[in-house]
């Protein structure tokens, strides 16, 4: 079943057209993964789904509900949680308010909560240090903490091993496979070895257009494909 | 070196610079009586620019707005509270202490009421259209400053107004040879409340931490399912009121105001917000506390460098800190 349908989306910025009509389905459960190299619009579809930048009308649709000319806070109450390609942590909010404040009624569910101190310890540990005062990773944890916190249907994460140890970036992996039976992730990440670990179904996005989309198994099979259309060598 | 950074870090950093400032004062001004008088003074001082600038400094750091017409909400609580007080003569000048505070109590709250109002309007008509575009604020709220001051002109005149005030808080404490003007020490206990009720808003409740996130970052603030621009009027109101009532109690500390005392407090103002760090309560009282102190040290050893003490103050603390003191966000 269809969660999430992206249907010719095209987004202005100012002046300048940056999506040209993007249309991709992400089916509900499991991991989908938008591909593309720098500046071919990716984020920028995230920003879209999410209202921060306002898409053509009528080409988002979420649960069979047009969600295109919404606000943000709108569509995140409709269950869309987003973790930016900055992560969008509140440095100088402790980690606990940091999560508190994307709860809906401003108390901890006790079992969600036991999920995120087993998901990520480090924020049990850090509980009550301001959010600045963590490293990247654990930035990065709570930022996918912070959108875990409460049920919601859809993540929108862009680019979280950025800047990464490897180490961190197993760690997450291995959260997001948990996440992932729960929840429906749309994944934006560069890091291919990490995106094909993931996904399930995928898109390529290349100068503001899907250019191809399909099942992760069968684009890792096609080296040529890759290639083509990530530069990617054999 | 090190180690007298951390160790001036552990004993308080940044809040220590009043303390610093007042110690070199000390030493400089000889007297101990003339000394603690500027003290209070300045302290005093400090506390009503405080409740003028602590608004305008959430307003800046959470709506990134350039409010040029702040001091509008400065002038219009002063000239509200004083027609309170002058309307309630009756009260002020009865032997009973009881409807003399009632009058003022009256007055500060006409002026918060009218800057509630006044804010709301404001954000809606005025400031609204022209988020995101700080050419644009700065061009409208001049422009809205400069009808402010013409609407006071035009409903006061523009001869000065007496402002009276209960006779409970003329005069002064005669201690040794230190003189405490009564009113100062009420101005700076006003302030004191303020702040600290400001501080258990911003820190024990809900709206608090949207306020403290939104400073840092308003586009997560929306897309953790917040309306942020229910926030921003909340804010804006809050910061009106809270600059009428900084007018209201300037106003009798003046004892006699003009239509121009908006835009006098607005340099200063400014100075407060930006050597405090925008969006920052705590910084926020730092800077006006340190402002405060300067103006009136500053007056009483080298009275010809009184205005430009606070703008040299201001360079120097950006040079050092280009975020100012305690920004919010770090």
């Amino acid at each position: 079943m269809t969660l999430l349908r992206v249907h010719d989306m095209k987004t202005d910025i100012g002046q300048y057209a940056v999506l040209h009509g993007i249309t991709f389905d992400v089916p509900e459960g499991g991991v989908f993964v938008l591909l593309g190299r720098n500046g071919a619009g990716k984020t920028t579809t995230l920003r879209s789904i999410m209202g921060l930048w306002r898409p053509s009308p009528g080409s988002v649709t979420f649960q069979g509900d047009d969600i295109a000319g919404m606000g943000t806070a709108d569509i995140a109450r409709k269950g869309i949680a987003y973790v930016p390609e900055n992560m969008g942590i509140f440095g100088g909010l402790t980690v606990e308010e940091n999560l508190i404040l994307a709860t809906a009624k401003g108390k901890f569910e006790p079992k969600r909560l036991q999920r995120i101190y087993d998901l990520f310890p480090a924020l049990e540990k850090f509980w009550s240090k301001q959010a600045w005062s963590l490293s990247g990773g654990q930035k990065q944890m709570l930022a996918v903490a912070r959108a875990i916190i409460e049920p919601r249907a859809l993540i929108l994460i862009d680019e979280p091993t950025k800047g990464l140890a490897p180490s961190i970036v197993a760690a997450m992996g291995e959260a997001f496979r948990e996440i992932a039976q729960t929840t429906t992730i749309l994944l934006v990440e560069q890091n291919f070895n990490f995106a094909r670990s993931l996904g399930r179904d995928m898109a390529v996005i290349e100068d503001g257009r899907v250019v191809h989309s399909g099942s992760m198994a069968d684009f890792v099979a096609d080296t040529d494909l890759q290639g083509q259309l990530l530069g990617l060598s054999a | 070196m090190n180690k007298l950074a951390e160790t001036i870090g552990r004993l308080g950093g940044v809040n220590l610079l009043p303390v610093a400032l007042a110690a070199i004062a000390f030493v400089l001004i000889g007297a101990p009586s003339s000394w603690v008088t500027l003290t209070v003074a300045g302290l005093s001082m400090g506390m009503m620019v405080f409740l003028m600038a602590s608004g305008l400094s959430l307003v800046f750091g959470l709506m990134d707005v350039m409010n040029f017409g702040h001091s509008a909400f400065i002038s219009f609580g002063a000239f509200v509270a004083a027609s309170v007080l002058a309307a309630l003569g009756g009260w002020l000048d009865s032997d009973s202490v009881l409807l003399a505070t009632a009058a003022l109590g009256l007055a500060l709250l006409a002026a918060i009421s009218f800057g509630l109002a006044a804010g709301l309007f404001f954000e809606t008509v005025i400031i609204r259209p022209v988020y995101r575009d700080h050419l644009r604020q700065i061009l409208i709220t001049m422009g809205a400053l400069i009808v402010s001051e013409q609407v006071i002109l035009a409903v006061w005149g523009g001869t000065p107004f007496t402002v009276p005030r209960p006779s409970f808080l003329d005069g002064a404490w005669i201690i040794g040879d230190v003189s405490i003007e009564i009113y100062r020490v009420f101005a700076f206990g006003i302030g004191a409340v303020v702040f600290s009720g400001l501080l258990l808003l911003l820190n024990r409740t809900r709206v608090g931490l949207l306020i403290r996130a939104g400073v840092e970052n308003r586009e997560m603030v929306e897309s953790l399912g917040f309306k942020i621009n229910r926030l921003f009027i909340g804010v804006f109101m809050l910061g009106s009121a809270l600059a009428a009532l900084g007018g209201a109690m300037w106003a009798g500390y003046e004892t006699i105001i003009t239509p121009a005392l908006g835009g006098e407090m607005m340099i200063v103002v400014f100075i407060v917000v930006i050597i405090g760090g925008l969006g920052s309560i705590e910084g926020t009282l730092l800077g006006a506390i340190i402002v405060g102190l300067t103006a009136n040290y500053v007056g009483y050893l080298a009275p010809k460098m009184a205005l430009a003490s606070n703008m040299i103050l201001m360079m120097a603390i950006l040079m050092w800190r280009p975020s100012g003191l305690r920004p919010a966000v770090k």
